[in-house]
């Protein structure tokens, strides 16, 4: 167990102090590319506080589009399923499994969720 | 679009007097000026990717009758000990100068280099002008040129299509292979560059790729393709369209494409109401395109190219991150550029609904 500040705290002390006291005082590229570093932040921010939720409504969706299975309990190994079974989705999509009908409409659901998920870590400016 | 490394780039110092030889050399070799000496001054690298790198500098060229001229260039060159560039410069150079010739709006293209700087070179006319797009689309500097940039990127664009492959002898461009429609051959070339290198499924790319082949166009035109006809590569002026720059993905295609990359939605820098590269809406440019003499804009092959477009922009997202996951590049920009992916996914999955 650490001390405070949490990760979430120190992590918006770097992000403050790129955006308010460095940028400012830099031009061209390099102003660009710590503009880039303080995206990255905000994005891992972002990340920390959906990824539980996010990983496990996926799971949830791809039980009903390929079959029930139990969560995997360490996130290294629910990461590593989720790999697999988006794997097994493609296959399935690379044999035309989704090309019409109702599968079809079922599949673009959960890959619309999906990047969604990713766009709301990544870029949630994007959603519309 | 590249695979390695950042590259180390010239110094200025030992770049200028390389040059100034080169020039010297190369202009006297031009009967109609009679040039003494030609000094190179105000060399500065202008952007250096992984793959070229593009050097702003003055020729000062000193005459036997006294008089002094100077002559604004561009150096485009591939990075001492940098990878595999993605087009030969002496190709690049042969397009360029076949679109100057067919009065496309392009920088003129002076010497192709020799073998003196140690990597392929060449000079060119600096035109001066903007390309930054979200200063295109604010600042009230460019208020005229707004009002005719959709229509210009239109008639512009069909200048392109109109250069004659077989008359600039442009063969060796890449081309459909195999008996491929050029549609055929791009889906291919991008499949397989996904193939190889993504380390996670998409499944909304797999759902594109798909769609793709069941929606070829009909028509089987071909003709130069500029390839990465965009905001960014548009050089503008307060009076509107200065230059079309960045030549080195052209390749022999359907002219159709050209289009579909313009709306691309990446290329829209965040105006998004305006799909033509945030600055206009579709029909005008079409419009304008096919009034300058353009191919016929079949609706379903430029909705075909759109989609393929923003495929392509996402494949190469991944592309572009892969030195830095390979650990070749520390480049904070590459490192970002691999989440940029899902902002592809999002439009081919909206795209693909319509």
């Amino acid at each position: 167990m650490q001390d405070r500040p949490s990760r979430e705290e120190l992590l918006q002390a770097v992000t403050r102090f790129l955006d308010e006291e460095v940028v400012p005082h830099l031009d061209g590229s390099r102003q660009f590319y710590c503009r880039v570093a303080a995206n990255a932040l905000r994005t891992v921010m972002r990340e920390l506080d959906q990824e539980e939720e996010q990983l496990a409504a996926e799971w949830e969706r791809l039980n009903a589009l390929l079959h029930v299975e139990q969560q995997p309990p360490s996130r290294a190994a629910l990461k590593q399923a989720l790999r697999q079974r988006t794997e097994d989705l493609c296959e399935r999509i690379r044999r035309g499994g989704a090309d019409a009908g109702a599968y079809r409409t079922q599949v673009l659901d959960h890959v619309r969720a999906s990047v969604k998920e990713k766009l709301l870590v990544s870029n949630p400016g994007w959603l519309r | 679009m590249s695979t390695t490394t950042t590259p180390t780039p010239f110094s200025a110092d030992s770049l200028a007097p390389l040059l100034a030889d080169f020039l010297t050399q190369a202009v006297r070799n031009s009967p109609q000026d009679q040039v003494r000496k030609v000094s190179v001054i105000a060399l500065h690298l202008l952007t250096g990717g992984a793959s070229r790198q593009t050097w702003s500098f003055d020729a000062v060229l000193e005459k036997t009758d006294g008089q002094v001229e100077t002559l604004p260039l561009i150096l485009r060159c591939d990075p001492p000990g940098g990878p595999q560039a993605v087009m030969e410069r002496s190709l690049e150079f042969r397009v360029i100068a076949a679109a100057h010739q067919e009065k496309v709006l392009v920088p003129k293209p002076y010497f192709l280099g020799d073998d003196r700087l140690g990597v392929p070179f060449f000079i060119m006319e600096r035109i001066e002008g903007e390309t930054i797009p979200r200063r295109l689309f604010r600042d009230p500097a460019y208020a005229e040129a707004r009002e005719v940039m959709t229509q210009q990127m239109g008639t512009r664009l069909a200048r392109i299509h109109s250069v004659s492959i077989q008359k600039h002898q442009l063969e060796d461009l890449p081309r459909p292979q195999h008996g491929r429609s050029p549609a055929e051959e791009e889906i291919l070339r991008y499949e397989e560059m996904y193939q190889t290198m993504a380390r996670e499924p998409h499944p909304a790319f797999e759902l594109a790729f798909r769609w793709l082949r069941q929606h070829l166009p009909a028509h089987q035109e071909r003709t130069l393709v500029h390839g990465d006809y965009r905001m960014g590569n548009l050089m503008f002026g307060p009076e509107g369209l200065r230059s079309i720059l960045d030549w080195e993905l052209a390749h022999i295609g359907d002219p159709l494409e050209d289009l579909g990359w313009m709306c691309v939605r990446s290329w829209r820098f965040g105006n998004d109401t305006l799909p033509v590269g945030g600055v206009g809406t579709r029909e005008p440019f079409w419009q304008a395109y096919e009034e300058a003499g353009g191919y016929p804009v079949e609706r379903a092959s430029v909705h075909f190219w759109e989609i393929f477009g923003n495929l392509r922009w996402g494949v190469i997202c991944l592309n572009m991150t892969q030195p830095f996951l390979d650990g070749l590049s520390t480049s904070v920009e590459l490192a970002a550029i691999g989440r940029r992916t899902s902002e592809t996914e999002w439009e081919l999955l909206h795209l693909m609904e319509d």
